[in-house]
């Protein structure tokens, strides 16, 4: 509790039990009056000094005013217990709400607890001085001891060690790391001492964009935000107009027709129309459903970009995917090298030479196989034909890597290959030299996140690629994916997404879900993009508007279910707050609500809303 | 220009009512408020000195809500 809420809490308890004491004395008169005023100054001075200070500042309608101006109508009207009675509610509701979103805030902070405030830089005595991150130039060594978080992006240079990476992933199997690998930072090392070469500055560092994300995330307001903000600036104005209305209106009416005015009566109901008009409960309900949500799903290891997202993310009814890097690991290995014209490890020499200028995974598993350190001094004039291949010099002589459509855009006859696998042509000289087949691993929880997605009423998953078609369609069978594209260049990727977004219906959302630099223009283009984070792209990441961390296409489903309770709970809140208000308010004109069913529909109400949006964080289960 | 700066404010309504007024002052482009996260985003017309813009915004803000406060 703040200091502020501690105070406000005292302030409730003292005018409570004054209210109580009161409540059993036998008053009567100016006596009853000046000794209601005291728990009403203690629990609404500062409520009256806001309605004052909105008058003068021209800021009328806010809760303040409708506070004031029903407590003291009833205290005028001689009913001093509602009168107090309804400003220590709604102070009691105040108290609550500010409970509540401070102990969600809270709580969703330290889900995002990640933020490392040192990096262990090691001076030349052997001493650990601690720094600030931002201060570590690319390129240092910095030295991450047990039990610490890994502050910057880097490479193990010496140690071993197991990295709990669950504040990022949600993944709770430890990772192990040894010499060469890239390490991420927010990762929390468990056991052994690592030195980490810094390949990152901390800016630009995984946990800095992070938190960077999550913390704008709320800034990006939902659609059904904007409607609230919308909603309460036409509906304080029309409710407080009406409560004028309804306090004068009726009684010159039957002052007309002959009859006793009841000026009491209508004033009466035209206070409770006004306590019941605050819009409190949904303008505190929805935002906090969309941060509890964003909140929860981060935990999970989803990083939605914004509560529009979120709220996009519910609709959705197509996802597409990339192939590779999403539903399968993106791991390559060589397979079987066929029809060779020429000794086995010649026709890998070439390859990997060929090869050599590019970082695709590909050509990483034909390195890998070829095994000895390729000579780049070898190599010259290298061209990338994107969807094609590699065109290069070794040795002098001009060596094709690609896939068929390469082989036939140099005229050369080669065998297609009859297994599945990505296939590499190898031509030497001008002549088809043979084929390297290579093979990606399905990731394993692949097939499970296809028919999750069907049970939570997915209309159709499509997947794109690059690859040969007897791969895509084998992936696709296997996964039981409904549609395939192959062979697609990446500019034919956006054109399949477009097709597919003009098919769609209007309520319908189209995900997709890639890795790739090449992934990011169909990324944006997509209603949502969602980037796989820990293998994916710089590019892809920025683009996309939700980020997988730990690469699971079960966290696709996940996803979608967290944004579908979301968005469920900010309508049911949504509906209930504005059914109530409108029932009591009718049954306020006519005389049925009095000011207690007033007090629960503003206070009651925000209460109940507020609970339901805190759910929204709770995403475990799901 | 854009800035981030800390705010404090107590309820969700004063924090929408702080953000219609901080975009209502000149030299502010556009300005977010996060609730949630207690943060204002303030993205300042080319030219205009923050330093000389946010107390501006401040008093502006007071006079919708006078319980906020902005750290700058």
């Amino acid at each position: 509790m703040s200091k502020k809420q501690k105070k406000m809490l005292k302030r409730i308890l003292i005018s409570s039990a004054l209210m109580i004491v009161l409540g059993f004395l036998p008053l009567e008169g100016i006596l009853k009056f000046a000794l209601y005023m005291v728990p009403y100054y203690i629990i609404g001075h500062d409520i009256l000094r806001k309605a004052f200070l909105g008058v003068k500042n021209k800021q009328m309608f806010d809760e303040s005013f409708l506070m004031a101006v029903a407590t003291v109508g009833a205290i005028i009207l001689g009913e001093y217990t509602e009168g107090v009675a309804v400003m220590l509610f709604f102070q009691i509701g105040e108290w609550f709400q500010s409970y509540a979103v401070g102990k969600s805030r809270r709580n969703i902070s330290q889900l995002m607890d990640i933020r490392p405030d040192y990096a262990n830089i090691e001076d030349e005595s052997g001493n650990l001085e601690q720094v600030d991150p931002d201060e570590v130039a690319i390129g240092t060594v910095i030295v991450v001891q047990p039990g610490e978080k890994v502050p910057i992006d880097g490479v193990v240079t010496e140690g071993t060690s197991t990295l709990n990476t669950s504040a990022l992933t949600g993944e709770s199997l430890p990772r192990d790391v040894e010499e060469g690998d890239e390490i991420i930072s927010g990762c929390i090392n468990m056991t052994g001492l690592l030195r980490i070469r810094t390949t990152k500055e901390f800016g630009e560092s995984t946990v800095s964009k992070i938190l960077d994300m999550v913390e704008n995330a709320s800034s990006r307001k939902s659609r059904s935000e904007n409607f609230i903000s919308k909603f309460a600036h036409y509906y304080t104005p029309i409710v407080c107009y009406s409560a004028l209305a309804l306090a004068f209106i009726p009684p010159v009416v039957l002052m007309v027709l002959g009859r006793p005015a009841m000026w009491g009566t209508w004033i009466y109901r035209a206070l409770t129309f006004l306590v019941i008009s605050c819009p409190c409960a949904l303008v505190i309900s929805i935002p906090l459903s969309f941060f509890a949500g964003i909140g929860g799903a981060s935990n999970a290891g989803v990083l939605v970009k914004g509560s529009n997202y979120l709220e996009a993310l519910a609709y959705t009814k197509y996802v597409v995917f990339d192939k590779t890097g999403t539903m399968t690991q993106g791991v390559f290995e060589v397979a079987g090298i066929h029809h060779r014209q020429m000794e086995e490890e010649k026709l890998l020499e070439y390859a990997a030479h060929a090869e050599s200028y590019s970082s695709h995974p590909i050509s990483k598993s034909i390195q890998k196989a070829y095994g000895a350190l390729v000579d780049m001094n070898r190599v010259s004039d290298v061209q990338e034909i994107g969807g094609h291949g590699i065109v290069a010099k070794v040795d002098g002589m001009e060596v094709l890597a690609g896939n068929g459509k390469l082989m036939d855009k140099y005229g050369i006859e080669y065998i297609p290959c009859e297994e599945a696998g990505t296939v590499v042509h190898i031509a030497v000289g001008g002549k088809f030299a043979g084929h390297i087949l290579i093979s990606d691993l399905i990731k394993p929880t692949a097939k499970q996140a296809i028919s999750d997605l069907k049970k939570i009423g997915i209309k159709k998953t499509v997947m794109l690629t690059g690859d040969a078609r007897t791969v895509a369609e084998n992936v696709a069978r296997e996964l039981n994916i409904d549609r395939v594209h192959s062979e697609l260049l990446p500019g034919d990727k956006v054109d399949k997404v477009e097709e597919l977004l003009s098919a769609k219906g209007e309520k319908e959302n189209l995900v997709f879900v890639g890795d790739g630099i090449n992934d990011a223009p169909v990324l944006s283009r997509a209603d949502i993009g969602i980037a796989m984070g820990a293998m994916g792209s710089d590019a892809a990441i920025e683009a996309a508007d939700v980020v997988l961390m730990d690469d699971d296409p079960m966290k696709i489903a996940k996803a979608i279910k967290i944004a579908k309770k979301c968005v469920g709970i900010v309508y049911q809140n949504i509906y209930f707050a504005i059914g109530v208000k409108v029932l009591c308010l009718i049954l306020g004109a006519v005389g049925i609500a009095n000011m207690w069913l007033a007090i629960f529909s503003d206070v009651g109400v925000m209460v109940i809303a507020v609970l339901n949006a805190i759910r929204a964080l709770n995403v475990k289960n799901l | 220009m854009k800035k981030v700066y800390k705010i404090d404010v107590d309820c969700a309504n004063c924090a929408r009512k702080m953000e219609i007024a901080a975009n209502e002052t000149e030299g502010v482009k556009k300005a977010v408020v996060n609730f949630m996260t207690l943060k204002m985003e303030v993205e300042f017309e080319e030219g205009v000195d923050p330093k000389a813009v946010m107390p501006v915004v401040l008093e502006n803000c007071k006079k919708v809500e006078d319980e906020c406060e902005i750290f700058f």
